[in-house]
């Protein structure tokens, strides 16, 4: 029972803690923490609340959760004699309960990522069919089109794309900036951290803080690649690139509405940390954060394995 | 692809290798990237007597706007497929960063 008491809070403090992180302001100081943190958060969220469910439905088994339900497969598989006490209505109902979560997480997760590897796959294909080298930016894929844009297509061989609008759009210095940008998602692979909050998100769609989350992590990502960036270029020029390019606007979309626009809050966040750096956050702060995070991530599947 | 995009009717795996005569390839090598990007969904064929005759599936600017539909994320469905650097904003939104803008290059 207290396995389960445990884990039940844990997973209740992660979405506590990630509502309240979603919303906190410290986190632009220190972008790369608060990606390990939100990581931590959401790993653990997942694990101790599908593992208090399980406690609880597997508790008769005296052998903690991971322990006990290997017990719970072999005792089905050999007609259900090995619980010391009967099974009663809610441990059913919990032991139903965690076994779907967890694998409806599992699923999702491979799914969102077997879909991106398709995706990305597919993209790969056809920027071989239309994308061109040009001397001026080599190393990079333009395609042809008005519109401004630049990506990267992340894997093993990331790739890096800009559209000839952006060309246009932006100055060498600019260009300069937005390509070290770019660079940095592919060193840091922002991608991967990424891919779990897309999938949670596709499996709670209504979940107003997994939105959040997403969109928190989404905009510390680019942060992130900010901060790196900066090293290499002058960070007003990328501010400069980053405010041209929302300004670009009027795309073409086919689908009118479906278009999400980003608010200009977020481009102005980026903008406004780009011009005036705030203070980094403390180093002793920036360490406790990150011990925090490893902690957290540990604290679920020990409670796992812990026997009662 | 660039030269069956270039011809106005189907072609067949002869004439392309003759299109692309400075590349000396063999035959059987473009038989084979014909056969894959036909698999691949990128090029229709049909019977011509004993040969293939080989047209695009799809125009070069229906790829190249695919491509852009992806890279700007107004797919909708927000995928982690790729990492882009700034999504424009519409409308109202767009004239406070223009303004940004210009203050920024006034300094």
């Amino acid at each position: 029972m207290i396995t389960a008491a445990a884990m039940a809070s844990l997973a209740l403090v992660c979405a506590v803690g990630a509502w309240r992180l979603a919303r906190a302001r410290w986190t632009y100081r220190a972008p790369h923490v608060a990606i390990v943190l939100w990581q931590a958060l959401g790993v653990t969220w997942g694990l101790a609340g599908t593992g208090a469910l399980l406690a609880y439905a597997l508790e008769p088994y005296g052998r903690g959760v991971l322990y006990g339900l290997h017990a719970f497969a072999v005792s089905a598989v050999e007609g259900g004699y090995g619980t010391p006490e009967p099974y009663d209505l809610p441990r059913i109902f919990a032991l139903i309960a965690g076994l779907t979560t967890l694998s409806v997480l599992v699923v999702v997760l491979l799914t969102a990522g077997a879909q991106t590897l398709r995706a990305r796959r597919r993209h790969r294909t056809l920027l071989a069919l239309v994308a061109r080298e040009d001397p001026e930016v080599p190393g990079v894929r333009v395609v042809d089109h008005p519109a401004a844009a630049a990506y990267c297509v992340p894997g093993l061989r990331s790739q890096v794309v800009v559209s000839k609008g952006t060309l246009q759009l932006l100055s060498s210095a600019e260009l300069t900036a937005v390509l070290a940008h770019e660079a940095a998602h592919v060193r840091e692979r922002h991608d991967l951290v990424l891919l779990p909050f897309a999938a949670l998100r596709r499996a709670l769609p209504w979940s107003r803080t997994v939105e959040d989350a997403q969109r928190e992590v989404g905009l510390l990502v680019e942060m992130a690649a900010d901060d790196v960036a900066r090293r290499y270029c002058s960070p007003r020029r990328l501010a400069t690139a980053l405010l041209r390019f929302g300004a670009a606007g009027a795309i073409p979309t086919p689908h009118g509405a479906l278009g999400a626009a980003t608010p200009a809050s977020a481009v102005m966040a980026r903008v406004e940390r780009l011009i005036t750096p705030g203070p980094l956050l403390p180093g002793p702060v920036r360490y406790g954060i990150v011990a925090f995070s490893l902690t957290l991530t540990a604290s679920a599947p020990l409670l796992w394995v812990m026997p009662h | 692809m660039d030269v069956i995009w270039a011809q106005s009717s189907a072609v067949t795996a002869r004439e392309v290798g003759r299109l692309i005569a400075e590349r000396d390839l063999a035959p059987t090598t473009v038989m084979t990237v014909l056969d894959r990007l036909t698999r691949k969904g990128f090029l229709k064929r049909t019977r011509d007597g004993r040969a293939w005759r080989y047209e695009p599936a799809e125009s070069r600017d229906g790829y190249v706007a695919e491509l852009m539909l992806e890279a700007l994320d107004l797919t909708g469905d927000r995928s982690a497929a790729l990492t882009r650097f700034a999504q424009a904003v519409s409308g109202p939104e767009a004239e406070i960063l223009r303004r940004a803008l210009t203050e920024l290059e006034d300094e």
